[in-house]
């Protein structure tokens, strides 16, 4: 779809721009005449979605910058005084702590679409492993960003999440007192977090245009999983994508803002109001809710290295699911066994979720186990066979032929709940 | 210029080379400071060791200190404890490290080799558990000792682990006894 460009200015300034820095044509390119196919639904709207939530929690981040101060005996303090004294402070400081949930919200969603639609199949696995590293990103400057703000849960969510480095052999205490640059998550440790937590995000921005590039080599996939075939199959992404995407970011923020206004800590941890104690762990220490099942993962492990090996292993596994999966059929409409496993394992997930959520006693800790193993068996063992054994239904002939066919009732493919 | 064509590409092999090495040991040059920064710095070694007066401690009571940023935790352990921690037979154990700075490097963990001779009643150790740092609360647990909320570890009332996900022993910081109710920590 980097087919040739029929960016043809009129005007003259732009003209003459254009044949010395030829910007605007790529922008005209890649966001007005880009072609889309034309039967993406609403799954398909969380890339836009993910795209104004990173550019919203740059801009309120830098902002609450300039009223934060990084310092063990300030931080707490200087949030409050956001929240508190600076002018709007209250719905910039909520706009961001809240953001970065719904900002994982989108990010999840998005995930599970690129999982349901097979969208990591060939040619497009640079492009999934690239977003399977901005999730890694995003999680590394979620973890830091939440441990600014200087309360119990920052402290010891720090603490807990640093010491994972402490099951790496041999050089495990060394890295964690390097990481923390002391014998404790103290000043020093809040300093370079915070470093990070502003440096982070414009990694991700890097990371992210890197993405949409490999998008717009490979093209867009599409809910039948069949390649764009002719210029039927196709809509210019202006305006036909750009209007569906607002309209679907306005019901996002619609959500997204009634949460910041009305519910601001419902998806946080009361105990984070308490100013951060080294000598006091709380009662029951929980990852904010965007990590509890990679948590849950961890604990299921009864040892401290293979637990943390576990952990990370839950993500790094995504960057080999194009290999994993052996279907050459991408869309799960047309996999009957694969689409229930898929659903299968979002239930696994959400269990997972709650057992994070829990202490580790009693049967959350068998739960917890079970749940961990069917996790990586999904992966490991069913995706692999399933694409082998599995007869998928027949593929319709061409993206229009599917969306024709869906319009006029002949053929009820069965389309995922939107 | 020369027409000779041998001395001239050892001269281009020469600068090659050359100009590789010094990038090369350019970088690690640069890399050390960078990357060495980030260790503790010589204010927080500084801060190395504390004093604690043991006197007040009652029987059956414990008291947190901060030492380095963590938490020490001083019990004046009952004698039914120091009972229930000399009957455990080593290989019981999930660690059999003494983890004590103050005996020989892999010395068995008795309970003995966690406390100092004749000072038995009183149990100083880090209050940072060996799974992921939580503090672990005391008189909780299974086996009379700690228990850590974060991961479920229990810890016996040696401080050894018996139970959960820490792979190791409450570790013993190096202290000695300045009196006879007096320990200086580090």
């Amino acid at each position: 779809m980097s087919g040739h460009s029929t960016y043809n200015p009129t005007n003259p300034v732009m003209k003459w721009v254009d044949d010395r820095l030829p910007l605007p044509r790529l922008m005209y390119d890649s966001f007005v005449s880009y072609p889309v196919p034309r039967n993406l639904n609403y799954w398909y709207t969380f890339g836009g979605i993910l795209m104004i939530m990173m550019v919203s929690q740059i801009i309120t981040g830098i902002v609450l910058v300039m009223h934060y101060t990084p310092h063990v005996d300030m931080a707490f303090d200087s949030v409050e005084h956001i929240r508190r004294d600076v002018n709007y402070g209250n719905i910039l400081q909520k706009w961001h702590a809240v953001g970065g949930s719904f900002f994982f919200i989108a990010v999840y969603i998005h995930i599970a679409r690129g999982m349901y639609y097979g969208s990591y199949k060939a040619p497009r696995e640079i492009l999934w492993m690239l977003g399977v590293a901005i999730f890694l990103v995003m999680m590394a400057t979620g973890f830091m960003g939440y441990v600014l703000p200087w309360g119990q849960m920052s402290f010891w969510g720090a603490k807990v999440i640093t010491n994972l480095f402490s099951a790496v052999p041999f050089f495990g205490e060394a890295i964690v007192t390097w990481l923390w640059g002391g014998f404790s998550v103290d000043n020093a440790t809040l300093q370079r977090f915070f470093s990070l937590h502003y440096l982070l995000p414009f990694v991700l921005v890097g990371v992210v245009i890197l993405h949409v590039w490999a998008l717009h080599v490979t093209g867009q996939g599409n809910p039948t999983g069949v390649e764009v075939k002719s210029g039927q199959d196709t809509l210019a992404f202006t305006p036909f994508a750009t209007v569906k995407d607002a309209f679907a970011l306005s019901v996002f923020f619609i959500v997204f803002t009634a949460f910041v206004f009305f519910l601001p800590d419902y998806l946080g941890h009361s105990i984070n109001y308490e100013e951060a104690n080294p000598l006091v762990t709380p009662e029951h220490i929980v990852p904010e809710w965007y990590y509890l099942p990679f948590y849950a993962i961890l604990r299921a492990v009864p040892d401290k290295l293979l637990g943390v090996v576990a952990m990370f292993g839950s993500i790094l596994v995504w960057f080999i699911l194009p290999w994993l999966d052996t279907s050459k059929v991408r869309s799960a409409t047309y996999r009957p066994i694969f689409k229930q496993l898929f659903w299968l394992l979002m239930i696994d997930f959400f269990i997972l979720g709650v057992v994070g959520a829990n202490p580790p006693e009693g049967w959350w800790i068998t739960v917890g186990q079970i749940a961990t193993f069917y996790y990586f068996a999904h992966f490991l063992i069913l995706l692999p066979l399933v694409g082998l054994l599995e007869t998928p239904r027949p593929l319709p002939s061409s993206i229009s032929d599917a969306v024709l066919a869906k319009n006029t009732g002949k053929q009820p493919a069965a389309q995922p709940a939107e | 210029m020369s027409t000779a064509e041998a001395p001239d590409e050892d001269r281009r092999d020469f600068l090659y080379i050359a100009t590789g090495a010094v990038g090369a040991v350019g970088a690690a040059a640069l890399a050390i400071p960078l990357i060495d920064q980030m260790n503790p710095s010589a204010s927080v070694l500084a801060l190395a060791s504390i004093e604690v007066d043991l006197s007040p401690i009652e029987e059956g009571q414990s008291i947190t200190v901060k030492w380095r940023g963590n938490p020490v935790i001083i019990r004046h352990r009952t004698a039914k404890e120091i009972e229930e921690a000399k009957a455990v037979p080593i290989a019981d154990l999930p660690d059999p490290d003494a983890r004590n700075a103050n005996v020989t490097d892999g010395s068995e963990a008795t309970d003995a080799n966690r406390v100092v001779d004749g000072k038995e009643q009183y149990l100083v150790q880090m209050g940072v558990c060996t799974h992921l740092g939580c503090v672990p609360i005391g008189n909780e647990g299974e086996y009379d000792g700690w228990f850590c909320p974060c991961h479920g570890s229990h810890y016996d009332t040696a401080g050894r682990i018996r139970k959960g996900p820490a792979p190791e022993n409450l570790p013993v910081p190096e202290y000695k006894y300045l009196s006879d109710a007096k320990i200086q920590i580090g």
